[in-house]
């Protein structure tokens, strides 16, 4: 139990035309990210699965069955908000129980889930507790207890760890990734933090302007971008784009190198340039060049390196590490 | 600039200002209720005096509570009042959610004709109203002032309450979508317990011009059995004779209700009027 699939679907707000065809199958089990930019329409993507809009066209289904006309309680499914969304006049306990009990379910088997939950959660302390009285982190647990409790087909996590401070988004992050492993439920997970996306997902969904760019493993996506748009969306520092023409090249449009598949020298390299700026991060060392013949430059060496502003350097992209992109902006293997 | 803000001139000036609008405000208050506790002499020789054993009298009170009726009359301007209270917040409350909450044709059209009602004197339609009550029965009733009372209070209420209603998280009432809640548990249960705030200023809002109309009891329900306070006092103001004392004994019992109610109110009040300037 736990597959979606999503047929052509469509979404405008009057003459805005916010997704364009949305073609997706999700297995059972898996843990699915969308990703993109802001505007891209991946929130959008999320609310209609969850049934709080409606597609202008096309088809939903959870396991094989259309959603399309289900209201969001009987579609099986589960939200954690960005803003937690707790019932503020609740206590932590009647918050993760009320969606079982509207369901009409037995009291016994309401407290059964709801420890059960909150043992995973090690929350069994605040259950008492009103929302008001607890830390964010605390409160991100109990939205995630409150969907563990309706055990649904699908979770869907829309942002959950934008409003935490970032220690306790790495916290929570693995806490998501741990009860992946042991839920085994399916989990849609909407984010604009490639880290995010990244370290969590089996699957990434990259989105711009109301299409998907590419869908694939976190490795696919960045050893192998279909576009120049994925290519650069994915990868801190991003990939650097080179204007094929400017290297004599003729088998592409552009071409693209990412920062840590780059060598730097002081003796001698492909294309030499003054360092605009160094940035040392202790385990990395970032350097921007401005290069006579690929323009800025941006280049990752691991561990410390000691560059000065101003300096010559020489910059040699690895081999076999280059992507080349045609006109469209497609990517030619 | 932070010098400027906490300098002690400018601090007494602000209290002066204040303490200045508080005596203004509160006078007449004042006045009413010191000189009702006074005999009629007094309450002319020394308007101005505050009660004193050879002037103390409870005359004025005696000659209200003795009048029998007042009781009834108090009994009428509550249940007015507090029908008219309640049928504003929940309808006003019910459009406002639908404003701020559904997208629908003519959404921003419904909005200002709802609040149109904010710049018309509902006193216009005098004639109207009056027509319509006496077509349908209702003269002399406190139906027909509740009626008019809850048309009155609405435009207001509609607007308050709808801009507050769309500072209501958007998350939490789709948790309670998803949650199974109807539409009408999510309002009842979810939307109204946050914008407490704003329901008690509306309430305060919409009171005290109920509590204190002479005009619709005075011509919509003048018969003996639906008087309200503010028109029952009228019978100690004669052409030609005025009694005071009963006249102001019976405006000092009349505020004591409204500042019950007011006082029950204020705690949210306070909070609804400040989160309504900032955001």
């Amino acid at each position: 139990m736990g597959s979606l699939q999503l047929k052509s679907v469509r979404k405008s707000f009057g003459p805005v035309d916010v997704l364009k065809g949305i073609d997706l199958d999700v297995a059972d089990g898996e843990f699915v990210i969308f990703v993109g930019p802001s505007g891209c329409g991946k929130s959008t993507l999320l609310r209609i699965i969850a049934g709080l809009d409606d597609a202008t066209s096309g088809n939903i289904l959870i396991d094989g069955a259309e959603v399309g006309a289900v209201p969001p309680a009987r579609r099986g499914i589960a939200m954690v908000f960005q803003s937690y969304a707790l019932y503020p006049h609740l206590s932590v306990k009647d918050n993760m129980g009320l969606g079982l009990k509207q369901a009409g379910a037995p009291k016994a088997e309401i407290e059964a889930r709801t420890k059960k939950a909150s043992s995973m959660l090690s929350l069994e302390k605040y259950l008492d507790r009103r929302p008001a009285e607890l830390s964010g982190g605390q409160r991100q647990r109990v939205a995630i207890g409150r969907a563990i409790v309706r055990e649904p087909k699908l979770f869907l996590f829309d942002e959950p760890l934008s409003n935490l401070d970032a220690a306790l988004r790495v916290n929570t992050r693995l806490e998501i990734a741990r009860l992946h492993r042991e839920l085994k439920a399916t989990m849609i997970y909407v984010t604009h933090d490639q880290v995010e996306a990244m370290t969590l997902a089996d699957k990434i969904v990259v989105l711009d302007g109301g299409v998907i760019q590419q869908v694939g493993s976190p490795m696919e996506l960045y050893n192998k971008p279909a576009n120049l748009f994925v290519a650069g969306f994915i990868g801190s520092p991003a990939m650097n784009f080179i204007d094929a023409s400017r290297l004599g090249r003729s088998d592409a449009t552009t071409i693209g190198i990412r920062p840590e598949h780059m060598a730097l020298s002081r003796e001698s390299g492909e294309w030499s340039g003054r360092i605009v700026h160094v940035e040392h991060l202790g385990a990395d060392t970032i350097v921007y060049l401005d290069s006579d013949k690929a323009g800025l430059l941006t280049v990752r060496l691991f561990g410390e390196h000691h560059y000065e502003p101003d300096e010559i350097v020489h910059a040699t992209a690895n081999a076999g590490q280059l992507h080349r992109f045609g006109v469209d902006g497609k990517v030619i293997r | 600039m932070s010098k400027a803000r906490t300098s002690l001139s400018r601090t007494a000036f602000v209290h002066a200002a204040l303490i200045a609008y508080t005596l203004i405000a509160v006078f007449p208050v004042f006045l009413t209720i010191i000189n009702s506790f006074k005999n009629r002499n007094a309450i002319f020789r020394n308007p101005m005096q505050v009660p004193t054993p050879a002037t103390f009298d409870l005359v004025g009170y005696h000659t209200v509570l003795g009048q029998g009726d007042f009781a009834l009359y108090f009994q009428n301007s509550l249940i007015v009042t507090i029908v008219s209270i309640f049928l504003v917040l929940l309808f006003g409350a019910m459009a406002a959610f639908a404003l701020s909450e559904y997208r629908f044709r003519g959404n921003t059209l419904m909005g200002l004709y709802l609040a149109l009602g904010i710049m018309i004197p509902i006193r216009l339609g005098t004639v109207a109203i009056l027509q319509g009550m006496v077509a349908t029965g209702l003269v002399n009733t406190l139906t027909a002032l509740i009626l008019v009372y809850t048309a009155q209070g609405l435009p207001l209420a509609v607007f308050i309450l709808s801009e507050f209603m769309r500072t209501v998280s958007d998350d939490l009432k789709n948790a309670g979508r998803i949650d199974g809640l109807s539409e009408y548990s999510i309002f009842f249960r979810l939307v109204l317990p946050l914008v407490r705030p704003a329901m008690a200023t509306v309430a305060v809002f919409t009171m005290i011009p109920i509590w204190n109309d002479l005009w619709f009891p005075l011509i919509l329900a003048p018969g003996e059995a639906n008087k309200t306070v503010t028109l029952g006092s009228q019978i100690f103001i004669g052409q030609f004779v005025t009694n005071w004392n009963a006249v102001l004994a019976a405006l000092s019992l009349a505020i004591l209700p409204v500042l019950v109610l007011y006082l029950a109110f204020s705690r949210q009040l306070i909070r609804g009027i400040t989160s309504g300037a900032v955001k």
